[in-house]
C-alpha cells in the first residue's frame, strides 16, 4: 500500500503545519472542538502562520491558543485584558491577522469593559468567545452569560439575567457578529473563515460545553441542550476569493454577502428567512430568542462598510513596529526650531 | 549669598532690591489670568533675568482660588521661594488671608475697593481702580474680566520697571498671529502702566534691571520636555487616559507628533495614539504594542499607576519593553490632584504582586525630563522590560528655565531583536535563554518570516523555550535570571550626579524636583558654616556611587517629598550596615520644596 502525500493548501502547507501543542484540557471539552475548527479554517484559508498573532486572556478557553498554529506568535494576557493587548498589537503591526480566544468569564465578567471598547474601536481581529456559562478553570462558578434559571452541578440556581455578547456587540457597532456551537463544525468553520475576511472586529460567541462543570441536566450550555435546541438561522457557506465558483441556486433561496477581501458568504434560507444586514432586525431576533428560550445560531449581523481602527489611525502600509529611525526621529533642525520657539 | 535674615533686613531698609524677589498673583481659576502671568514672567526673562513660574491651582474648572508665583533671581535660583515679596491680590475670596500671610515690608497691589490697607499697615499698598480701568479697556463685559489681568501686568511693569518693548514681545509671542488680541491686550497693559505712572508713588525697594543671564535659555514645563524626549526617541505607539498632572504630557506629545511625525512623502502618520478607556487598558495597549515591536509608552499619575499594577508585573515577568510615565501628585486615593509629591517611589519600584522590581528613572530638571525620556526607551528595549519615569507635578506642570536640549548623539538601539536573517544564522532560538551571560535574552517580533521565530508569551511559569512549566527549578532559574538582568541594569541606568565639597562631613541625597531647592540650600548652609556634598540619584536600581557616597560622609541627609522617607528606606534596605548614617528630611504638604525648608532641617539636626 502506498501512502499518499498529505493534502496541501494554496501556500503548500499541510494541516499539521497549523497545529499546536497537545491540549491539556478535559477530554471532550468544547474548547478542543473549537481549536480543531480553527486549525482547519486557517489551513483551508491558506494563511501564513507567521503572519498571524494569536491572543487570549485567562481561563481554560484562553489556554487554547497554545494548541493551534505553533508557528504563530502567541500572547496569553492577564484575565480579562486581552482586548487592550490586541489593540496595542494592532497599532504596532496592522498587517498581522489577529485571532483571539477568550472565555465567557474572561469577556463577559472581568473583561467586559475592555471587550466593549475593543468592539467600539473596531480593532481588526477575530474574537472568539468559548462560552460555557461557567468559570471552568476556577472550578465551575457561574459566569455572566449563564442563563436565567440554569443550575450548577451543586444545585445552585442562577437568578441573574445573562449578558448576551452578540446583542452587546451589535449595540456597540460591531460589523460581524455570529453565534455558533462547538458541536456544529460545518457552520463554525464557515463563520471563522468569513470572520478572517472581515475588516474590523468579528465577534463569534460559540457555545462550548464544559464537560466537567456544566454539562448536566438543568444546564443550558450542555451538549445535550445545545444539540437539541440549536436552530440555525440559515445554512451558511463561505467561498474564498481565491476559489470563485459559480453555483446555481434557486432564485431567492440564497443571499450572498461580499466580504472585504472579495470572499463571499452564502446564506441559504431556512424557514426563518433571516436578513443579517439589518441591526434592528438582529437585535429583535436576539431578544425574541431569549423570550422563546431558543438557541439561534448563524451570522446574526454583518456590515462591511464601517471603517476599522487601522484606517482611523491614518498610518501607512508598513507596520509602525519596524519603521526605520529616519521615519521616527525628527531631524536636528526640528529640535532647533522647537528650542528657538521656547526662547 | 544672602541668608533669609539678611533678606528681610534689606527689605525694610530704603535700598533697592534688584532682580531678587517673588511675585504672587492671586486670582480665581478660569479667569484667564494664565496668559497675563506668562507675559509678566516672559518679559522679565527676556530682560536677561532668571525666572521661574509656579502655578498653584485647584482641582476644579472655574471659580476656585489659584496662585501664580514668579520667582525672579539674579543668582539663578529657580526653586520655590516660600516668602512672597509682591502680592497681586486680585481674588476677593482669599485677599484677606493672602495679605495676612505677607512678611512686613512686602508689597501688595490690589483693587482699591478691597481696602486691604486696613488689614496690614506694615505692608506697602498700591491700590488700583481696576474696574474703572477695565471699563476703559473694553465695552464688552466678558472681555473686561480678561483684560483686568493685563491691567495688573501694566501696573506691576511700571512699579518694577519692566521694559515695555519686552512686554510687547511677550504679548506677541503669547497671542501669536492673533492681531486683534495683541492690540487689545497691549492697550490694557498701557492703561495700567499709565495709570500707575500718574497715580502711584514708588515706595518700595523692588525693581528689575537688565542682565545677560537668560541669553539662549528656554522656558518649558517638564511634561512638554518629556514629550519632546518621546518624540525624538521615535515613539510610535502612545496610549493614555487623562489624569492631572500627567495629561499635558500626552497632549503636548500629540501636538508635536501631528506637527513633526507625518511622513512627508506619503502624508501618513508614523505614530498611533489612542485615548484608552482606563489605565488598565492604557498599559495593556502599550505592552501589546511593545511586544509587537513598537516603541510604546503610556503616561499617568498615582491612581492610574495603582490600576496598572497587574500588567506592570506581567511586563516584568514576560519581558516586554514599554515606557510608563508617572507624573506624581499628592496622596493615597484621590489625594490632592493638583499638588506635588514624590510618594509613588516605593510602590512603583515594586509595582505588582510577586517578586517584581522595575527600572525607574528620576529626572531632576526639565532638561533631564527630555534626556531621561529618551533614555527610558533605550533601556526598556535593551532590558526588555517596562521602564518607569517618575516626575512630579512641580517638574511636570510648572515653568522652568533651562539650557536648550541637545539632539541625541546615539542612534536608536532596538535591543536584542532577531529578524529572519539573524534567526537563520543562529540556527536556533530560545526566547528566555541567557545566551550572553548578562541576563538579557533575545526576542523576535510577530510577523517575522522564519520557522524558528514564533514563541508563546505567557504570564504563567515558563521555561527558557517559553513553554509552560510548574517545575520548581524552572521557576527559580527564571527568577534568578531576571535578578541578574536587573543587576546588569545597574551599570546602564543614568548615574547619580555628584557634587563633592572637599572635607565635607555632611552629605545630602535628593532626587527629582527637589534638586533646585537642594542646590540653593547648600549655598545657604555654606553661608551658615555647613559644608556639604550632594549626590542626586537619577535611577533605580542603585549604582555603586551611592554606597561610596554614604560611606564617605559622616551624616547623610536624604531629602524627599513624601511622609515615609521612601528613598531613605530603600537605601537602608540595600545597605543596612550604613543605615545609621541616614537622616531623613521629608516635605509632604503638597507644595514644591523650597530651600529654607532643607536648610532649617539640616541646621536643626547639625546643632544637636
Ligand atoms: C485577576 C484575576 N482574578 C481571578 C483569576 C482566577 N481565574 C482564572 S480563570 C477564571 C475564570 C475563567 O472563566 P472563563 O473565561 O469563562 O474560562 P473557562 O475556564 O470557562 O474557559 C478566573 C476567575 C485570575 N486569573 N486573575
Ligand atoms: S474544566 Fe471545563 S472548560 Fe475547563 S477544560 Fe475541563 S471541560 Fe473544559
Ligand atoms: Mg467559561
Amino acid at each position: 500500500m502506498t501512502t499518499s502525500a498529505p493534502k496541501t493548501n494554496r501556500i503548500g502547507l499541510t494541516l499539521a503545519d497549523y497545529k499546536g501543542s497537545p491540549s491539556t484540557l478535559c477530554d471532550g471539552c468544547g474548547h478542543d472542538a473549537i481549536t480543531s475548527q480553527i486549525i482547519k479554517s486557517f489551513f483551508e484559508l491558506g494563511l501564513s502562520p507567521h503572519q498571524v498573532a494569536k491572543l487570549s486572556g485567562i481561563g481554560c478557553s484562553s489556554k487554547t491558543p497554545a494548541y493551534f498554529l505553533n508557528q504563530a506568535h502567541g500572547f496569553n494576557a492577564v484575565h480579562g485584558r486581552m482586548p487592550s493587548i490586541a489593540t496595542g498589537v494592532s497599532m504596532a503591526n496592522h498587517n498581522l491577522t489577529m485571532i483571539a480566544v477568550s472565555g465567557d468569564g474572561d469577556t463577559a465578567s472581568i473583561g467586559l469593559g475592555q471587550f466593549c471598547h475593543l468592539v467600539r474601536r473596531n480593532v481588526p481581529m477575530i474574537y472568539i468567545v468559548e462560552n460555557n456559562g461557567v468559570y471552568g478553570l476556577t472550578k465551575g462558578q457561574f459566569s455572566a452569560t449563564a442563563d436565567l434559571g440554569s443550575k450548577l452541578k451543586t444545585g445552585v440556581l442562577n437568578e441573574l439575567p445573562p449578558i448576551d455578547l452578540c446583542g452587546l456587540a451589535i449595540e456597540l457597532g460591531c460589523g460581524f457578529v455570529g453565534r455558533s456551537f462547538a458541536g456544529d463544525p460545518k457552520q463554525l468553520t464557515a463563520l471563522i473563515k468569513a470572520a478572517a475576511s472581515h475588516k474590523g472586529t468579528a465577534v463569534l460567541d460559540v457555545i462550548s460545553p464544559c464537560v466537567t462543570f456544566n454539562n448536566h441536566e438543568g444546564s443550558t450550555k450542555s451538549y445535550k441542550y445545545a444539540k437539541e435546541m440549536e436552530t440555525p438561522l440559515h445554512e451558511l457557506g463561505y467561498i474564498p476569493f481565491f476559489e470563485q465558483i459559480n453555483v446555481e441556486y434557486e432564485p431567492g433561496s440564497v443571499q450572498e454577502v461580499e466580504l472585504h477581501d472579495g470572499s463571499k458568504i452564502t446564506l441559504k434560507k431556512t424557514e426563518h428567512d433571516y436578513d443579517p444586514t439589518c441591526a434592528i432586525n438582529a437585535m429583535k431576533t436576539i431578544k425574541q430568542a431569549h423570550i422563546d428560550k431558543q438557541f439561534l445560531t448563524g451570522l446574526l449581523y454583518i456590515d462591511e462598510q464601517k471603517p476599522d481602527f487601522t484606517s482611523l489611525l491614518r498610518v501607512g502600509e508598513a507596520p509602525l513596529a519596524t519603521l526605520p529611525e529616519e521615519k521616527t526621529r525628527p531631524s536636528k533642525e526640528v529640535l532647533k526650531e522647537i528650542m528657538e520657539a521656547l526662547m | 549669598m544672602k541668608t533669609l535674615v539678611a533678606d528681610s533686613k534689606e527689605k525694610l531698609g530704603k535700598g533697592k532690591i534688584v532682580n531678587d524677589f517673588s511675585i504672587q498673583v492671586a486670582t480665581v481659576n478660569g479667569s484667564g489670568s494664565q496668559s497675563s502671568n506668562n507675559v509678566l514672567m516672559r518679559s522679565i526673562f527676556q530682560m536677561g533675568i532668571p525666572v521661574s513660574g509656579k502655578n498653584l491651582f485647584p482641582s476644579n474648572i472655574a471659580g476656585l482660588p489659584t496662585w501664580f508665583t514668579i520667582r525672579v533671581n539674579k543668582d539663578g535660583y529657580i526653586a520655590r521661594k516660600a516668602e512672597i515679596d509682591i502680592l497681586v491680590a486680585m481674588n476677593p475670596q482669599t485677599a484677606i488671608d493672602d495679605v495676612k500671610a505677607l512678611t512686613p515690608g512686602s508689597v501688595c497691589v490690589s483693587p482699591v475697593e478691597l481696602k486691604l490697607d486696613a488689614i496690614r499697615s506694615d505692608v506697602k499698598h498700591y491700590q488700583v481702580p481696576f474696574s474703572e480701568l477695565a471699563a476703559k479697556a473694553s465695552d464688552n463685559l466678558k472681555l473686561r474680566k480678561l483684560l483686568t489681568n493685563m491691567i495688573y501686568v501694566g501696573v506691576v511693569a511700571e512699579l518694577l520697571n519692566i521694559s515695555h518693548p519686552e512686554i510687547e514681545n511677550a504679548i506677541t509671542k503669547q497671542f501669536e498671529g492673533k492681531a486683534k488680541a495683541i492690540d487689545l491686550n497691549l492697550n490694557a497693559v498701557k492703561l495700567g502702566r499709565e495709570w500707575a505712572k500718574e497715580n502711584l508713588k514708588k515706595e518700595d525697594a523692588y525693581t528689575v534691571e537688565p542682565m545677560d543671564k537668560t541669553q539662549g535659555k528656554i522656558i518649558i514645563d517638564g511634561n512638554a520636555a518629556a514629550a519632546l524626549g518621546c518624540l525624538f526617541a521615535g515613539v510610535t505607539v502612545v496610549s493614555w487616559y487623562p489624569i492631572t498632572p500627567s495629561s499635558s504630557l500626552c497632549e503636548q506629545l500629540i501636538d508635536y507628533l501631528k506637527e513633526y511625525r507625518i511622513d512627508k512623502e506619503t502624508g501618513k502618520a508614523t505614530f498611533a495614539v489612542v485615548q484608552a478607556e482606563d489605565e488598565l487598558a492604557a498599559i495593556g495597549m502599550s505592552l501589546g504594542a511593545g511586544w509587537a515591536g513598537a516603541r510604546s509608552m503610556t503616561s499617568t499619575s498615582g491612581p492610574g499607576i495603582s490600576l496598572m499594577s497587574e500588567f506592570a508585573g506581567y511586563g516584568y515577568f514576560t519581558e516586554i519593553p514599554t515606557v510608563v510615565f508617572d507624573v506624581q501628585r499628592v496622596g493615597p486615593s484621590t489625594g490632592m490632584p493638583t499638588r506635588t509629591s514624590q510618594a509613588d517611589l516605593t510602590s512603583t519600584y515594586m509595582l505588582s504582586h510577586g517578586d517584581t522590581k522595575h527600572i525607574i528613572l528620576l529626572p531632576g530638571s526639565v532638561s533631564e525630563c527630555y534626556e531621561l525620556s529618551l533614555e527610558a526607551f533605550e533601556l526598556a528595549e535593551k532590558f526588555q522590560t517596562p521602564v518607569f519615569v517618575l516626575t512630579d507635578l512641580d517638574l511636570g506642570m510648572n515653568n522652568w528655565m533651562s539650557d536648550p536640549f541637545e539632539y541625541p548623539t546615539k542612534p536608536i538601539n532596538r535591543g536584542k531583536v532577531l529578524d529572519a536573517a539573524a534567526l537563520e544564522k543562529a540556527g536556533k532560538f530560545e526566547r528566555y535563554k541567557d545566551v550572553d551571560g548578562d541576563g538579557i535574552p533575545y526576542r523576535t517580533l510577530p510577523g517575522t518570516d522564519h520557522p524558528l521565530a514564533a514563541y508563546f508569551t505567557r504570564g504563567s511559569g515558563h521555561t527558557e523555550k517559553a513553554t509552560y512549566t510548574e517545575k520548581p527549578e524552572d521557576y527559580v532559574n527564571l527568577m534568578n535570571r531576571l535578578e541578574k538582568k536587573f543587576n546588569t541594569a545597574r551599570q546602564f541606568v543614568p548615574k547619580p550626579i555628584l557634587s563633592q565639597s572637599k572635607d565635607a562631613k555632611v552629605g545630602i541625597i535628593a532626587f527629582g524636583s527637589s534638586h533646585f531647592a537642594v542646590e540653593e540650600s547648600r549655598d545657604e548652609l555654606k553661608a551658615a558654616g555647613i559644608n556639604s556634598s550632594y549626590l542626586r540619584i537619577r535611577a533605580l536600581p542603585f549604582t555603586d556611587e551611592l554606597k561610596k557616597f554614604v560611606t564617605d560622609h559622616e551624616r547623610v541627609y536624604v531629602v524627599e517629598q513624601n511622609r515615609d522617607g521612601q528613598m531613605r528606606d530603600l537605601i537602608a534596605l540595600e545597605m543596612p550596615e550604613l543605615a545609621t548614617k541616614l537622616r531623613s528630611i521629608r516635605h509632604y504638604d503638597g507644595l514644591p520644596l523650597d530651600a529654607s525648608f532643607v536648610t532649617e532641617a539640616v541646621i536643626r539636626e547639625e546643632k544637636k
